[in-house]
């Protein structure tokens, strides 16, 4: 009997281990060639201690570099089909793994929202900034700022001090001096004060001035990012008139939260809502299990709420996958674990409620502005193709316009294009993960695993 | 270890992506967008956005942010769609 968990982030590696340490076989698959997903990312020599020692672990299964792009229901489970190799190679090999179990933990990636610029190289996701520096040792730049709403962009900040670079300022577009007003938010959550008195410390000590209610709301340059305007957001996020001011930079990291990753759980049929943060998300009972029997779900893709959320709700989901497979548990510990995980929630509630994103961002948009990088459709493509040609859905404007339609397959536009639209985002995607067409044709149909 | 990028032999670390080796060397775009012939370099990081496509050992199409080097790699810069080098 075998627990198959997609993804190695905290919310995996901890399922992978709640279920080996309950006597349950694992496979655990992810596409990097490292476990650790986007939180516990290292250079690549570094020894994998703690939490990452899973891997390890004698009923573990680990398969690195495995790019999972779909998922079937069989007789006795599931089946996830699989390519393993360098990415993007040709002619990997296709391979078919069979479990009992499925424990879904693919994170999230950032939200960046659009503006005149953005697409100009030298824009980054703060998830990138944040990537490159501790993964890869690499600035994004030497002369940086770092724009978007939510805690993210502390650690962010912290990381390219570490690299070396110099960071003009956080630009935190909300103004959470919620957090200070309503200090309930943090119930349950009290390890978020230190942090933030930590990252008070290491701003001042960087010199980097953390400025709220402030975003870049456009970049220039010619082929690179030169410079950036930066305004003061009025409550709505539009930009305060005559507050514009333009900054010299080489780079500059946004992100405004994150939007999960659910192809796989949308290919399998599991319910999905939308979240206080107003991404998708998936449906989870108590016990980390979705809509679908024998499928859980745990970290980034069923709220946004940071690591230690994403790692207590992975155990839960491993400790209950083995179960959902006959393996036994103690009662006791799951009850402590599912406490722990509701406060998890809690934050991420707050969280939400903190950092919404307004609809102010959509004024910071020209005509030209890209709005879908991959087909380069611009503003007044979408509008033309709602406005004129009446698209009536997200369907007909893709077909009218390519938003959408590029390698992404939407999923840095999709949000931003419903709200500019207000037509709904259809985030299936029937491949997860790409995979050449002469690949595709070599696909086993037998199983493997 | 060396790579080549655009013909230039260069130096690189195991275990670097194709994305650190090209920015460690002060790129900051590696492809050419199809419609606009806009330049183009990382976005996401990790592999969601498909902005950082590159050659590499002749398949275009290859997200530098996920590529790992191995020694010898030879990475070119991708105008628009690429097709494959025959015998590849
Ligand atoms: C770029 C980026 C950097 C971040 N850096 C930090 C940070 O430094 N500190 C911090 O507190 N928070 C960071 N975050 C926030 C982060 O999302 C969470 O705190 C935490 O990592 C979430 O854990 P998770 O297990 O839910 O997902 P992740 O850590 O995102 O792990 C998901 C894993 O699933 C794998 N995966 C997804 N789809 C597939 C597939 N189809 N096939 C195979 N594998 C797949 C991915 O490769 C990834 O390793 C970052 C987020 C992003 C997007
Ligand atoms: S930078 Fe987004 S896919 Fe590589």
């Amino acid at each position: 009997m075998t627990v198959l968990v997609v993804g190695a982030g905290p919310a995996g590696i901890h399922a992978a281990s709640s279920a080996a340490g309950v006597g349950a076989d694992v496979v655990l698959v992810d596409s990097a060639s490292r476990p650790g997903g986007q939180y516990h990312r290292q250079p690549s020599d570094a020894p994998r201690t703690g939490a990452l020692a899973v891997v390890d672990h004698p009923r573990v299964k680990w398969m690195p570099e495995t790019w999972v792009w779909a998922v079937e229901r069989t007789d006795q489970g599931f089946r996830l089909h699989a390519q393993v190799g360098p990415a993007d190679a040709p002619g990997r090999p296709c391979i078919a793994l069979d479990g009992e179990a499925l424990v879904l933990a693919m994170g999230a990636y950032d939200r960046v929202l659009p503006f005149p610029g953005w697409d100009l190289p030298g824009v980054y996701t703060a998830g990138a900034a944040q990537a490159m520096a501790k993964g890869q040792r690499v600035a994004v730049g030497r002369n940086v700022v770092v724009s978007g709403t939510g805690p993210f962009l502390l650690p962010v900040a912290e990381s390219l001090l570490g690299v070396g670079a110099r960071v003009r300022g956080v630009l935190e577009a909300g103004s959470p001096v919620r957090w200070a007003l309503q200090p309930w938010l943090l119930r349950g959550s009290l390890g978020k004060i230190g942090e933030l008195a930590h990252y008070a410390k290491v701003l001042s000590t960087g010199k980097v001035p953390y400025r709220t209610r402030s975003a870049v709301v456009a970049a220039h340059g010619a082929d690179r990012v030169e410079s950036v305007t930066v305004a003061r957001l009025n409550h709505d996020w539009t930009v305060a008139s005559g507050s514009e001011q333009q900054v010299e930079v080489d780079a500059v990291a946004v992100g405004y939260g994150f939007t999960p990753q659910l192809e796989l759980a949308i290919a399998l049929g599991c319910r999905i809502q939308r979240a206080l943060d107003d991404s998708d998300v998936v449906v989870v009972g108590r016990d980390q299990a979705t809509s679908v029997p024998g499928v859980f779900a745990a970290g980034e893709i069923t709220a946004v709420a940071g690591a230690d959320a994403a790692a207590a709700e992975g155990v839960l989901a491993g400790l209950s996958a083995a179960q959902s497979i006959g393996s036994s548990i103690v009662d006791k510990q799951v009850s402590l674990i599912r406490r722990k995980v509701l406060r998890k929630r809690d934050f991420a509630r707050a969280l939400a409620a903190v950092h919404p994103v307004r609809s102010g961002w959509q004024s910071w948009l020209v005509d030209t502005t890209l709005v879908c990088r991959c087909e380069e459709v611009s503003l007044s493509a979408v509008r033309s193709a709602v406005v004129e040609r009446g698209a009536a859905g997200m369907r007909a404007l893709k077909l009218l316009c390519r938003v959408g339609l590029g390698p992404c397959q939407g999923r840095i536009c999709g949000r931003n294009v419903a709200e500019l639209t207000g037509l709904p985002d259809i985030p299936k995607r029937p491949i997860a993960s790409p995979i050449r067409l002469g690949d595709l044709a070599s696909e086993p149909d037998g199983s493997g695993g | 270890m060396r790579v080549i990028v655009d013909g230039q032999a260069v130096t690189a670390e195991r275990g670097q992506t194709v994305a650190a080796v090209l920015m460690g060397h002060g790129r900051t775009s590696w492809r050419i967008t199809r419609h606009g012939g806009r330049p183009r370099g990382l976005f996401c990081g990790i592999g969601v956005c498909f902005d950082c496509l590159v050659i590499v050992n002749g398949i275009p199409d290859v997200r530098a942010c996920q590529r790992v080097v191995v020694d010898g790699d030879d990475i070119r810069t991708q105008y628009g769609a690429e097709l494959p080098e025959a015998g590849t």
